[in-house]
């Protein structure tokens, strides 16, 4: 595989980039794989990369219906952070942080991560005792929080709303400096250009129609290119977890939803990081082209539609100006909406299933991108190693009816609760 | 924006209703023994199927009635409307 670096780019430019190597290939299916990832969004390619790579699996096919970027991987809102209270959540986040400082070199590929940190504001006293209580939790798991009170907020974005009669002043807020962002595209091409080039077939415009199981144990699964055999399949597909449950009468705890994002014209730098209204649900952050990226609630009804409606981005946005007054004057450029496949606690399902050999990754809700590196590690050890790994542990499918429940933060399918 | 025919009130804009989810689920009997799977089953398990739905919504902003909704969770038509007490085919 060539090499990317300054060198590669000044030795094709006198070519006038007409001779790069293609960055991953497009093969046709092979009859049988020991490993088939279903769905090539970011957590399926990080998931074929770290089999390859971390457990020596290299005879895998990653199936995807579309093309590879073209769903949540390049629909998300960039965030990544591991400002999580619980210690299952904290640990497994962290873990992510860690694989994302080093991803750039680590794939040959610039990610663009950027830790420029997120704010999460607080408008009450019992907001800021609420994540005094969270900061704390986050340091004892080594994670970097700070407390802000009114003032250090204001030093760092003084174009909020400061002033007497707002509706929700600002109290402070809770930081995590290590937080930031990172250029989705790259991630998806760097662990799809790495996994390819470790044997990896990654095979595109492929629609999986249904499952070969015997005895409850899988053989295989067909797709609208074929039927392929496969000792082991993990199941990565975000908003379509539903739609495959279906095809394995397999019920589960999730739900699909919509949820939109919009970015305005680019602008001259304004927003350092990422910063969280804390009444109500609105986060926006500014690209390095300069848009301000924003998103917020759910439409808040099943959605299978890829594009949202007008009330909730006019809702989000309300939000977004009662905190920074300045967007009024900027224009949208655009709206989308991608499918999430919503868990009943809000946190994420990294596990084995009751059929031998298929592996379930779903639940990520509103913040799959921040976890990519990790998830498709710890899938990749639940795959290879046919247990769940430490980090994974209490992520399990059996956790609601156990009782075992991570809820973060009351958050999950039930939006139209509180 | 999605228009729902409030089977009280008539058609109105979805900004007036608030979702109530799948309206299939089926509660277990009260004062009988429940397992913890039965229990799971009603409190978490969704089929979330791409397609026709059929779904709770109330009429939060208008006669405050919940109503029943048959939906397609793709292409967001609207089949039919009915009272919650009444059945959708």
């Amino acid at each position: 595989m060539q090499k990317y670096s300054v060198f590669s780019l000044i030795k094709n430019a006198f070519s006038n980039h007409q001779n790069w190597e293609v960055a991953w290939k497009d093969p046709t299916p092979k009859s049988e794989y020991d490993v088939v990832i279903i769905g090539g969004g970011g957590h399926g390619l990080a998931t074929a990369y770290y089999l390859a790579k971390e457990h020596n699996i290299r005879n895998v096919a990653i199936i995807e219906k579309g093309w590879i970027g073209g769903g949540n991987v390049g629909r998300n809102t960039t965030i990544i952070r591991s400002n999580f209270m619980y210690d299952a959540n904290a640990r497994f986040n962290e873990f992510g942080m860690d694989l994302w400082r080093n991803l750039s070199q680590e794939l040959n590929f610039n990610v663009m991560f950027s830790p420029r940190g997120i704010i999460n504001l607080a408008h009450s006293d019992a907001q800021m005792n609420a994540y005094a209580r969270r900061g704390n939790s986050m340091r004892l798991n080594g994670i970097d929080a700070k407390l802000l009170d009114r003032e250090e907020v204001k030093k760092l974005i003084p174009m909020a709303d400061f002033s007497d009669e707002v509706r929700f002043p600002i109290f402070g807020g809770l930081m995590q400096p290590s937080a930031g962002t990172a250029r989705h595209d790259a991630v998806a091409w760097g662990y799809a250009r790495q996994a390819d080039d470790m044997g990896v077939d990654i095979i595109q415009h492929c629609e999986v129609t249904g499952f070969d199981v015997v005895n409850g144990k899988i053989k295989g699964i067909r797709t609208s290119r074929g039927d392929i055999k496969a000792k082991k399949v993990g199941l990565c597909v975000a908003g379509s977890t539903n739609i495959l449950a279906e095809k394995l009468n397999m019920t589960l705890p999730i739900e699909t939803h919509v949820l939109q994002a919009c970015v305005s014209e680019p602008v001259k730098p304004l927003l350092d990081g990422v910063v969280t209204f804390g009444a109500g649900h609105f986060y926006i952050s500014q690209s390095d082209k300069g848009e301000m990226v924003m998103g917020g609630d759910l439409d808040g009804y099943n959605s299978y539609a890829q594009r949202g409606n007008l009330p909730t981005i006019q809702h989000v946005l309300t939000g977004g100006l009662a905190l920074f007054p300045f967007l009024s004057r900027l224009k949208m450029l655009r709206t989308w909406g991608g499918i999430m496949d919503m868990s009943m606690d809000g946190s994420p399902i990294i596990d084995k299933t009751h059929i031998e050999g298929l592996y379930l990754n779903c639940g990520w809700c509103y913040g799959g991108f921040k976890s990519t590196p990790v998830s498709g590690w710890t899938f990749a050890h639940t795959i290879a190693q046919d247990q769940v790994h430490e980090l994974n542990s209490e992520l399990r499918l059996n956790r609601f009816c156990t009782g075992h429940l991570l809820d973060e933060k009351g958050l999950g399918t039930k939006t139209w609760i509180g | 924006m999605l228009y729902i025919k409030c089977p009280y009130c008539g058609l109105r804009a979805q900004k007036e209703f608030s979702y109530g989810g799948d309206a299939t689920v089926k509660r277990p009997n009260i004062n009988e023994e429940v397992s913890s799977k039965d229990w799971d089953n009603f409190v978490y398990m969704r089929k979330s199927p791409r397609g026709k739905h059929i779904e709770l919504w109330q009429h939060i902003a208008g006669c405050r009635q919940w109503i029943k909704v048959q939906r397609d969770t793709a292409t967001h038509e609207i089949f039919q409307t009915a009272k919650v007490t009444e059945e959708i085919r």
